[in-house]
């Protein structure tokens, strides 16, 4: 009997031994990279099969000191499973320690302190490095053909029917006696499309003047009413006819998105203009303003690099600028040998870029086919390659 | 003078953003985030200017009985029944949110369904403009409705009880081709930015100084 006792005391004491809460191991504590010194991420190894544990562990504690005998205080919690955390509440420079408490439903096990770690600030941002050196590359291309251009090279640009089209537009506006109507829809001065857009405005607002035509351009933000409204005085100028222009043509009307469609749309059933454009960016009221438009029978020209509104400018518009066309645009009504210098720039690019996707495409497919034989070095510089274009 | 000043200052601003793209030291660092708080500054000061522009327009409609007058003098009506609710809201409660106020009830049941109504009208010009878009006039139209329709029933449950190939072919158009076609686009705008930038801040591009 006192056998079997001793023998069942043995059991549980090895049983309690191996169930017993082990604190994290390999614990790194390290300045964050790329930042400004904000930070400091902390890593640790989670035992082989945490769920296959015989203890039942809730998460980390992580504590922190600014010695190794100081006193230690929390500084977050992490749920079991996680093997890493983030300091975001450090100051750049001062030195600090951390310890990890794995907690149990009862017990806990507090691991050693490791550090000394200290948040410093980075000068360059390596995780963009790939943007950078792209950006070189296309900064270098542009002011090749830019000179080019200076010098008198002749460069051929496409046809860009939308833009071809203001002019007929324009003039069946003016043959009809109805007014044109410009939205820039919900762009705000900072997107680059809304820029690209007042240089359409520019030469819709001359056209307009030399044949006498009146222009509504409703607005969604003061600012781009500010900006269209001295872009179409100056252009109401150019052809000498100041005295067209109507400062309440170019008029704010809300900055509330349906209540701007609204208004568009009241404005293009009451005064029925011969030639609606829609040229910025667009979200879901393209449509309702596209559709209204359509209704009034307008000659309708869009333009937006909002890719999802793009189908709906397609569907009910004459004439629809896809994406780049719209930023193309100012080089494109100029014909200034300069400008049309950086836009030869920008397809050299595109051609670099689609001669580099079918090369990967191939480099990838050789390098599986010679992976499953046993030869993983072309997969391995493929996958570096990739990796190297998608962080930042 | 009166355009090298904008423009060099469009330069070394264009110059600072590019630099803290890439730089996260300070003053770098959150120089854009600094930025984007100017901005809304500026946005807050220019709304009184927006303000100043409607009523001026539409005031101007009502004073000469000008066509569809009618409809200016309900919007400055409702401008001003909106503004006299949003004061009286805010100096007796010193806050616009506060539930059952009169500023709340005009958001809560003339702004919202407003809204909510010009939203779902978006319904009815999907529909005609689908029906026009979808029209087998051309091989393009044509294929184009076909594969509207397969891709619209692949994504109901009817269309796998019609055929169970219908979604496995509806995954394939929208992950390949049509990926395909918007990645392509994605690239030529990403490209188009960055040029139209670069001729922003180089000079090239002046038509925003008009």
């Amino acid at each position: 009997m006192k056998k079997m006792t001793a023998m069942a005391l043995l059991l549980l004491a090895c049983c309690s031994l191996s169930s017993a809460l082990e604190p994290p191991q390999d614990i790194q504590a390290a300045d964050a990279p790329n930042d400004e010194g904000q930070a400091i991420n902390l890593s640790w190894s989670l035992p082989p099969h945490p769920e296959a544990s015989p203890v039942p562990l809730k998460g980390f504690q992580i504590l922190r000191a600014e010695s190794p005998d100081g006193e230690f205080k929390e500084i977050g919690f992490v749920l079991a499973g996680k093997s890493g955390y983030s300091d975001t509440g450090v100051k750049t420079g001062t030195a600090y320690y951390y310890k990890i408490k794995a907690l149990g439903l009862s017990d806990s096990a507090e691991s050693q302190a490791v550090g000394p770690a200290t948040a410093t600030a980075q000068w360059f941002d390596t995780s963009r490095a790939n943007v950078l050196v792209l950006t070189i590359i296309l900064t270098f291309l542009l002011i090749w053909y830019i000179e080019r251009a200076k010098k008198g090279d002749q460069l051929y640009i496409r046809k860009i029917q939308g833009l071809d089209a203001i002019d007929e537009a324009v003039g069946r506006s003016t043959e009809l006696g109805k007014p044109v109507l410009y939205s820039f829809g919900l762009g705000e001065i900072r997107d680059i499309v809304t820029v690209a857009s007042l240089a359409i405005l520019r030469q819709v607002a001359v056209r307009c003047a030399q044949h006498g035509t009146e222009l509504l351009v409703p607005n969604w933000d003061p600012i781009v009413m500010a900006a269209a409204q001295e872009t179409v005085q100056q252009a109401y100028s150019e052809p000498g006819r100041p005295d067209l222009y109507k400062e309440g043509n170019v008029t704010f009307l809300t900055s509330d998105q349906f209540g701007y469609a609204a208004g568009v749309d009241g404005m293009m059933l009451r005064q029925k203009p011969g030639a609606v454009f829609f040229l910025g960016y667009f979200y879901a009221e393209a449509l309702l303003m596209s559709e209204t438009g359509h209704s009034i029978g307008a000659i309708q020209i869009a333009g937006t690099t909002a890719i999802t509104q793009l189908p709906f400018f397609i569907a009910s518009c004459d004439y629809t600028l896809i994406g780049e066309e719209m930023l193309a645009a100012s080089c494109y009504l100029k014909r200034d040998p300069q400008l049309l210098g950086s836009l030869k720039g920008e397809d050299l690019v595109k051609a670099f870029l689609i001669w580099g996707f079918a090369l990967m495409s191939l480099w990838a497919t050789l390098g599986i086919i010679l992976q499953k034989n046993g030869n993983p070095a072309m997969i391995n510089a493929f996958n570096f390659i990739r990796d190297w274009f998608i962080t930042g | 003078m009166k355009k090298n000043i904008p423009l060099v200052i469009t330069f070394l601003t264009g110059l600072v953003i590019v630099v803290t793209f890439f730089t996260p030291h300070q003053p770098m660092g959150s120089m854009q985030q600094r930025l984007l708080i100017w901005y809304s500054i500026v946005l807050g000061f220019t709304m009184l200017l927006g303000i100043d522009s409607l009523l001026r327009s539409n005031l101007k409609k009502i004073a000469g009985r000008q066509p569809g007058w009618i409809y200016a003098a309900a919007l400055v009506a409702g401008f001003l029944i909106t503004m006299a609710a949003g004061l009286y809201t805010w100096i007796g409660t010193k806050s616009l949110l506060t539930l059952g106020s009169s500023f709340m009830f005009i958001y809560t049941y003339v702004i919202v369904p407003l809204q909510a109504t010009m939203f779902a009208l978006l319904a009815f010009f999907i529909a005609s403009a689908a029906y026009r878009a979808f029209r087998a006039r051309s091989m393009e139209a044509t294929l184009l409705l076909i594969t509207a329709a397969v891709v619209m029933l692949g994504r109901v449950p009817v269309g796998a009880e019609l055929w169970d190939k219908l979604p496995v072919m509806q995954d394939w158009i929208m992950e390949v081709p049509q990926m395909a076609a918007k990645r392509g686009i994605f690239i030529g705008i990403a490209l188009g930015t960055v040029a139209m930038s670069l001729r922003v801040i180089l000079g090239l591009e002046r038509t925003y100084l008009s």
